[in-house]
């Protein structure tokens, strides 16, 4: 698979809809990890890194790394250079264990570098 | 034939919200129909089984609750640093047990406050806290403010029921009387539904908020120190004009301020702007809690060790530190040399580190269901879930004391049951080891 260069985003992990009805079947259930599993990009910055719904993506901090799909956001939802994704088991592989002496990891507003891996494998 | 039964006034559990106006169709062990529930509130009751399985495993093989009890005592009393987290989704009534066997094995003994408000309940102690319960909101205020939040998402009823919509006393046109601002680095689902958005730049909440305190207290500004922040001077001016000249104000904050490089300091921020509001108007602050019982968890640690989370009992009084007595760091520090995990997953949303420290050390997990963390526990109980199964009290996001009512019987124990077990087992080998001695 080729690989694209990595860009600097900024990384908002949250709460979705889905991640909340979908916990209440089962943390091991397709919507669920579906739902965490999956980082959402802004259409103007899929447009120019010619990044289409469905393709991995990487997402690297100090921390760790993840290789996971990607799908557009809802329009306007987030500006260029930014990621949006449901809080959970990927996301939280990105986040530091530094608290800064409050308890509290910086879990929201991460730099991460962001880059295109490809059409998910079974494409 | 299968019973069937409705359930009044019954409480959704899964936000801190707390609504207590729901009614539950209830036939045999499931809930049919939950009226009055949102989204959020209908997937919690309506997914609601009885977990199958054993109610007690030790190392993934089923052993009897006595067991199971037996080994979670030795363990907690064999360790030299055992800590005690989660806490948020449980009632009042097992919380206490919790923080009282904390207090006997000299654990450290934290909620899951420390990874969602943490930061802000560190902020009221170095700012104070002027603040309001709903039913206020609900009947007085005119300006409404949710900042770093998305309450359409994550509290679906919070707008309806308490904030935005009601027809109150003072506001008898409901959503007609109030100004409704969101601030927030996304146009979340929340947006639409605001007078004003505005959308600030990520990592910009705390210069934003001194802005709006400066702007308050009628300083004047160049509208270029206010280039790197997403919005305008213009803007600000006009918000601080509305918080000034409104009745009755209110700002609901998220975790996009304490999760936020700043934390606390970003809560400090916005607990100042309140106070300084106060010259002006009658102004409040309150965070958005998200667990259904989170603030129980405050209250409960509050009132009996004085703090409200990340405290150490293993000197015999209480100390208070947040990051050194907090759970990520206990983890990832590798201090803590044993654990006991009460409805919460951290190995589902922990650091790695956290998480790859607390899969070394013998641990207990007591949850409703099978999580990534119970999965991996030494000695792992299915509980019944509160507020379906279990009665009690929980604790509202404006510390509100609400009951719960239980919709059907569990064939599993409550958290309070085990909780209890283990506390009797603790005395009992703590008793031995002392006449041993
Ligand atoms: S707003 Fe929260 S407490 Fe109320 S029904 Fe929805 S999920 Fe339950």
């Amino acid at each position: 698979m080729e690989k694209k260069a990595e860009e600097l985003f900024i990384l908002i992990a949250g709460r979705s809809t889905r991640q909340g009805t979908s916990m209440n079947e089962s943390k091991f259930g397709k919507d669920y990890t579906e739902e965490i599993g999956t980082v959402q990009v802004c259409p103007e910055d899929m447009n120019r890194l010619a990044i289409s719904p469905g393709d991995l993506v990487r997402l690297r901090t100090g921390q760790g790394a993840i290789e996971i799909p990607c799908v557009a956001a809802r329009d306007g939802e987030l500006p260029p250079g930014m990621l949006f994704m449901a809080y959970g088991h990927y996301s939280s592989q990105l986040m530091g264990s530094d608290t800064h002496g409050t308890g509290m990891p910086s879990s929201k507003g991460l730099d991460v570098y962001f880059s295109r891996i490809g059409p998910p494998v079974s494409a | 034939m299968t019973e069937l039964k409705v359930v009044a006034n019954a409480t959704c559990t899964f936000c801190g919200c707390v609504c207590d106006d729901i009614e539950l169709t209830v036939e045999g062990d499931h809930i049919t129909k939950a009226k009055n529930a949102c989204v959020l509130g209908k997937a919690w009751f309506l997914n609601h089984h009885v977990e199958p399985g054993p109610s007690a495993r030790i190392r993934g093989k089923e052993v009897s609750l006595e067991e199971a009890m037996d080994e979670a005592a030795r363990i907690l009393t064999d360790a030299k640093f055992p800590i005690v987290y989660g806490l948020s989704d449980t009632t009042c009534e097992a919380q206490r047990v919790a923080v009282a066997i904390a207090d006997w094995v000299g654990a450290c003994i934290d909620t899951t406050t420390s990874v969602c408000h943490g930061p802000s309940g560190m902020a009221f102690q170095g700012v104070g806290e002027v603040t309001c319960s709903l039913g206020e909101v609900k009947n007085r205020a005119d300006l409404v403010i949710f900042w770093g939040c998305n309450p359409a998402e994550s509290h679906p009823r919070h707008w309806t029921r308490y904030s935005t919509m009601p027809k109150g006393l003072f506001v008898p046109r409901g959503r007609k009387d109030r100004t409704v601002v969101l601030v927030d680095v996304r146009k979340t689902k929340s947006a639409p539904a605001a007078d004003i958005f505005l959308q600030i730049r990520p990592r910009m909440d705390f210069e934003v908020l001194w802005v709006l305190r400066a702007l308050v207290k009628g300083l004047k500004l160049d509208p270029a120190d206010l280039a790197d922040t997403g919005v305008s001077l213009q803007q600000l001016e006009d918000l601080a004009g509305k918080m000034k000249s409104c009745k009755f104000g209110v700002l609901f904050f998220g975790m996009g301020l304490s999760m936020t490089r700043g934390k606390h300091l970003n809560v400090e921020a916005a607990l100042a702007l309140t106070r300084d509001l106060n010259d002006f108007t009658r102004f409040y602050a309150a965070p958005m809690r998200g667990h259904g019982n989170v603030t129980g968890a405050d209250n409960v640690v509050s009132w009996q060790t004085g703090y409200p989370f990340g405290v150490h009992l293993g000197k015999g009084f209480p100390r208070f530190n947040p990051g050194e007595f907090t759970t990520t760091d206990t983890l990832a520090r590798k201090e803590a040399d044993a654990a006991m995990i009460i409805a919460s997953d951290p190995m589902g949303n922990f650091s790695q580190a956290a998480r790859d420290h607390l899969g070394t050390i013998p641990y207990i997990a007591l949850d409703p269901k099978e999580t990534a963390t119970t999965a991996a526990a030494t000695v792992a109980f299915t509980t019944a879930t509160y507020g379906i199964n279990v009665p009690g009290t929980v604790y509202r996001m404006d510390d509100v004391p609400i009951p719960l009512r239980a919709a059907f019987d569990s064939p599993h124990p409550s958290d309070e049951l085990v909780l209890r077990g283990i506390e009797k087992r603790v005395r009992a080998l703590q008793r031995a080891s002392a006449a041993a001695r």
